[in-house]
Parts: structure tokens; sequence; C-alpha cells
């Protein structure tokens, strides 16, 4: 049992855990911060697998402003905890074995897809900041424009969405 | 015995050099932050033309310590309706933020050589090569201590007050990453270390090397939306006693509001390191290595600092007082001696000594600024950090990487 | 070191788990926190692979989802924030009728 091995299963139980929890919690603020913790054990193994500028962006883009905007949003919003509504025990019997199968196929897929995905190990190299920032300013430079104006549709479309009513 | 003990050590070293390293840096900065406090009530007292905290203890130093048998002893009630576990998670995820973000702030150049293992003065080692992207991380993350205190508090005046403290971080935020980028485009990295030892590029130079002169903008930015990051004046709206009660740490009481407390001063220690590393050369002395006087200046500081608090604690009113403070005085000069009689001692601390010198003008600096001005109120704040400050941001942005597009050789 | 299957398959764990929840939730945040869940675990999958083949196609491609989710996440919570005002409930069975 190498160090990488036991970060790694500390890490995924922790992301696993705070993916059950997020699915069981009944209040949702409860459930933004189990996501959070998830975001973080991600980052972690990002870190683990030496995506060091991935990581670094998880935690500030997707930790520090998306999820901030979910928990503006359930605290302004006053989002309590869950109403009791009764779905049907069908669903709840039969979906989960369902979805639990689905998760079982996926990965089985992959793994038989390409014989590399077995044998690689990543965090090989470490993918830094320069080559990143290279790649990105030269070969994906038109997509890395095309999501400027994305971000700029995006805050003009929240901005009408949420004004008030004149 | 000894001997299957030392082989334990010498496998795991660098375990045993991180966690000695850890509780040392923990003890160190909660001492400073005591002292902090200290300080900061006995210099806005003096600018305020009264006396700080001067009963307990000679000059008041003990207050901290009474300070922290309140926050222990005191009743810690938890309000009705409150959401119990976010309500419990948020003074937690402050302090521990705050305390994570010194993990990679290097203290010092060269590393100790103890028993054969090289010990740096930083937490994390030497290459970390993202270590300025983790403090904006762990900075990005404690906008959640205050939105989550202010919300579980079940009562009006901590929500709006935690509602307002999280908007006014998260907008300055954005100001103070951008600003700090004309540093990274001059120093071709993320590492703390790296910044600082391209500020040395020249040492002939000495203080002209460093990064306060091309990035002045920068700087004013950085430090203008940082001072706003950590909630103090004249951006501590959401926090001041006359608004909103007390802000998003209303319905805290003792320990949990202690928590607080150090979270903040905490972060006011980080950013002024920070400023250091990034705009005032960090470890690099201000004069040019030439110069050879500058390297007695930590025993020219300390000696007579220690005479002088042997002569006031000679002459201090209470008995306890004219003990303790000329023993203190001596311990301060006896150091300045012992750094002229050992010079390895003294070079090797050269470092760390100009490191601590600028941190402690930051924190002069930040706690004059809580003496002298007044704040803003919500509207202005805002304001300025959107229309003023993040157009600001970016212009230094552009006009840094012109200047060394046209500067870097074809 | 630890392979990538692990990885790919802490990755399909989240997905279904992202999906379950996806399902299951009545509450119109915690269903848009489970598409989250399920971006994360691709963007996890994507920074695996990137590894272990060596070059970094995935992780800007991490990069540009992480863009995009903020932006969708920008949207979508206005849309929420208007339902949430026109039908003063967050329950998504109540919000399954065109008209109000």
């Amino acid at each position: 049992m190498t160090p990488q091995l036991l970060v790694f299963f500390v890490l995924a139980a922790l992301a696993v855990i705070g993916a059950l929890s997020l699915m069981l919690q009944k209040h949702p603020i409860h459930s933004a911060l189990s996501l959070i913790v998830v975001m973080v054990a991600l980052a972690g193994l990002y870190l683990l697998m030496g995506a060091e500028f991935v990581a670094a962006v998880q935690i500030i883009v997707y930790g520090g402003a998306i999820m901030v905007l979910f928990v503006f949003v359930i605290m302004l919003l006053n989002a309590g905890v869950e109403e009791h509504s009764n779905f049907s025990k069908l669903a709840g019997y039969a979906g989960v074995p369902l979805g639990i199968a689905l998760t079982g196929f996926i990965a089985a897929a992959i793994a038989r897809s390409t014989v590399s995905v077995q044998a690689a190990t990543p965090g090989a190299s470490i993918a830094s900041t320069g080559d990143i920032s290279r790649m990105l300013f030269k070969e994906f430079v038109y997509p890395f424009e095309l999501t400027s104006f994305l971000i700029l549709v995006a805050i003009m479309g929240a901005l009408v969405l949420a004004q008030r009513e004149k | 015995m000894i001997d299957s003990l030392t082989t334990f050590l010498n496998a795991h070293a660098f375990l045993i050099i991180t966690i000695v390293k850890i509780a040392l840096l923990l003890f160190i900065v909660l001492t400073v932050n005591a002292y902090l406090t200290w300080f900061e009530r006995k210099m806005v007292a003096h600018i305020q033309s009264r006396w700080g905290p001067h009963r307990v203890g000679p000059h008041g130093l003990l207050q901290p310590l009474a300070d922290g048998a309140k926050f222990l002893l005191k009743e810690d009630p938890t309000p009705a309706g409150v959401d119990k576990f976010v309500y419990y998670l948020a003074p937690l995820l402050a302090l521990t933020l705050a305390l994570t973000s010194l993990a990679v702030i290097p203290f010092g150049p060269d590393p100790i050589r103890v028993l054969g293992h090289d010990i740096y003065l930083s937490i994390t080692p030497p290459d970390l090569n993202i270590g300025l992207l983790v403090l904006f991380a762990i900075t990005a993350l404690s906008v959640y201590g205050v939105a989550l205190a202010g919300w579980s508090s079940n009562s009006k005046y901590p929500l709006l007050g935690g509602l307002r403290s999280s908007a006014q971080m998260i907008s300055y935020e954005l100001s103070m990453t951008l600003s700090v980028v004309g540093v990274l485009l001059m120093a071709n990295s993320f590492n703390l270390s790296k910044i600082i030892m391209a500020q040395a590029a020249h040492p002939e130079r000495g203080i002209f090397g460093w990064n306060i002169w091309p990035q002045l903008i920068g700087f004013f930015c950085f430090f203008t939306a940082a001072v706003a990051e950590t909630n103090r004046v004249p951006f501590d709206l959401p926090e001041a006693e006359s608004e909103l009660v007390a802000g998003f740490h209303t319905e805290y009481a003792s320990f949990k509001f202690a928590m607080f407390f150090i979270a903040e001063y905490t972060s006011m220690i980080t950013v002024s390191c920070l400023c250091t590393i990034m705009f005032f050369g960090g470890w690099l002395s201000p004069f040019p290595a030439s110069w050879h006087f500058a390297f007695y200046l930590p025993s020219l500081i300390l000696i007579p600092f220690g005479l002088w608090v042997i002569w006031d604690g000679i002459r201090y009113e209470t008995i306890w007082g004219r003990v303790i403070l000329p023993g203190i005085g001596t311990a301060i000069a006896l150091i300045g001696i012992a750094l002229v009689v050992f010079p390895q001692v003294n070079d090797y601390i050269q470092a760390p000594f100009w490191f601590l010198a600028k941190v402690f003008a930051f924190l002069f600096f930040y706690v004059w600024m809580r003496g002298t001005l007044p704040r803003l109120r919500y509207d202005q704040l805002m304001s300025f950090g959107w229309k003023l400050l993040l157009p600001l941001s970016i212009a230094n942005v552009i006009v840094t990487s012109f200047i060394i597009l046209l500067r870097s050789p074809k | 070191m630890v392979p990538a299957i692990y990885y790919v398959v802490l990755s399909a764990i989240l997905f279904g788990l992202g999906v379950i929840a996806f399902i299951f939730k009545r509450n119109i945040i915690s269903i848009f926190m489970s598409i989250e869940l399920m971006l994360n675990a691709v963007n996890l999958a994507f920074v695996a692979f990137s590894q272990s083949q060596g070059n970094l196609d995935g992780q800007i491609f991490v990069l540009f989802v992480i863009i995009v989710a903020a932006a969708e996440a920008a949207v979508g919570l206005g849309i929420i924030i208007l339902i949430a005002r026109n039908r003063q409930s967050l329950n998504v069975e109540r919000v399954d009728l065109l008209k109000l």
C-alpha cells in the first residue's frame, strides 16, 4: 500500500461520501456543502495526478465562485427542508438498482475499451501552468475566445432574468 | 532501542519535520495574533489620545492572556432555531482556512542543516509551483465562513451582515487576483520563492530592484483589495459595532467569536506576508549587497531597544513592571549581543529578520489605518470595487504585458 | 502509483450517484447541484485520461467544462429565481403544468 494509493482511497472515500450526502440530505444547504466537499476531494485527486493548475482552477472557480452562487441563491430564496411528497415506491425499488447498473455499465465499457486505460498510471509528469497556457493560446485560442463571448451572454442573461419586475 | 528509534526517525524524517514545523508555526502565529490584538488596542488608543490596556501586566502586556481566559471561560450560548451543523461549521471553516494559508509562505531562502536533514523555512517544500494559486484558492473558500455564519444564525442582522460581507469579499477577490498578474508576468512563475528571487536579479540595486517600483498601481490595487477581503477598516461596514449590531458574528459568543477573531487577524498576517513577498522583496535586504554594515543591522536595532526597555522598566509604577520589563529588556539586548558574537547565526538570521520586519511594518500600517480612517458606506464600497479597482487592475495587466512584450528580445 | 482505471471507476460511481440524485430529489436547486456533480465526475475522467496519455488536451477541455458550467449555473439560477418568484415554491412537482 503505497502512500499514493492510501491518499487516493482517502480522497475517493471523501468524494463518494460527499456525493451520497448530497443525495440523502434534506436541506439544500447541506447538499451544497456536501458538493463543496466533493469538489475539494476532486481537486485533491487532480493534485495527486499531477494536474496542479486544474486543481487550483477547480477550487477557485468551481468551489469559490459557482458554489458561492448556489449558496447565495439558497439563502436568498429561503429554501427550506424538502417537503415529503409521495412518489411511487416502485420507482425507488427499481430506480436505485438501475442507477447502480448504469454505473457498472459505464465503468466496464471504459475498462474494456482500450488496453492503455488499465496499464497507464497518471501522475508521471506534472502539467505545469506554462504548458497549459501555451496550448490554450496556440491551439485552442478559438474556443478560448468563444468562451469569453459565452460568459458575456450568460452575464447579460442572468441580469435580464433576475431583474425586479418594473 | 535508541538505534531503532533513530532509524525510524530517519526513515520518516520528512513527515516528522513537517509536523514539528506545523506545530511551531501554529504556536508562533497564535502568539503573534494575541500580541497583535494588544498592539492594535494600544496603538488605536494612543492615536485617540488615551492609554490602551495598561493595568493587566506592565504596559498591558498580559491583556491577551486575560482576553484568552475570558474567551475560554465565558458562557457559550447557542441561539434557538439555528441550523446546528452549519452554525458550528462556520467559525471552524474560517479559522482552518486562515491558518492553512500560512503553509505556503516561505520565511527564508536557505534550509537549516540539522543532523543530515535539510529543514526549509516553509511548511510546503520550496518547489511548489502553484504557491500563489493555493493562496487564492483559500481566499476564495473563505467567503463560505462568513456567508454560512450569517445565514445559520437565524436572525435578521447577521443574515444581512453576512450577505453584505460575502458580496464584498467576492467583488474584491477579482481585483485582488488580477492585480497580481503583473508581478507574475515579471517573475514567470507562481512559486513564491521564485517571485522573491526574480526581485534579487540585480543585488546591487537593493531597494530599487523590488517589484514596488514597476508595479506601483498593482500594489495599490492589491493592498486595497486585500484590506477589503479581510474586512478591515475602511471596508469593515459589515462587521462594525455601530452598524448591523456586529454583522455576521452577532450570534456567536465566546470561543466561536474568538475563532472568527483569530481568523481575521491571521488573514491580516497572511496579506502582509503576501504584500512583502510580491512587492517588497520578501526576505531581501533593502541595502545593496556591497554595504556590509547592513549585516549588523539586527543587532543595531535590538541592543538599543533592549536598553530602552530596561530604562523604561526601571522607572515603571508597579513592582511587577520593575521586575519583568528589565528582564525582557536584558533578554532582547543579550540576543542582539549574541548576534554580533556569532556571525554564522547572524548570517542566517538576515533573511527572516528582513521578512519579519517588513511584515510588521505592514501590520503597523493596517492598525494605523484602523485608527485614522473612516469607513466606507456599503454602496460606496461596492462601486469603488467594481468601477475603480477592477478596471485599474485590468489596465495594469494590459500595460504590464505590453511593456514586457516590447522589452523582450525577439 | 495509482492506475488510471481506479480514477475512471470513481468517476463512473460519482456519475451514477449524480444520476440517482437527479431523479430522486424534489428541490430544483438540489437537482441542479446533481448536474454539477455529474459534470465533476466527467472532469475527473478527462483529467485521468489526459495524464495517462501524456498530452494536455484533456485538461484544456476540463477548463472549458468548468467555464461552461459557470455560465450555465449563472443563467440556470436566474431561471430558478424566476420560478421561485412565480410559483412561490421550489418543489419541482409544482412546476409540472404550463398553466400557473
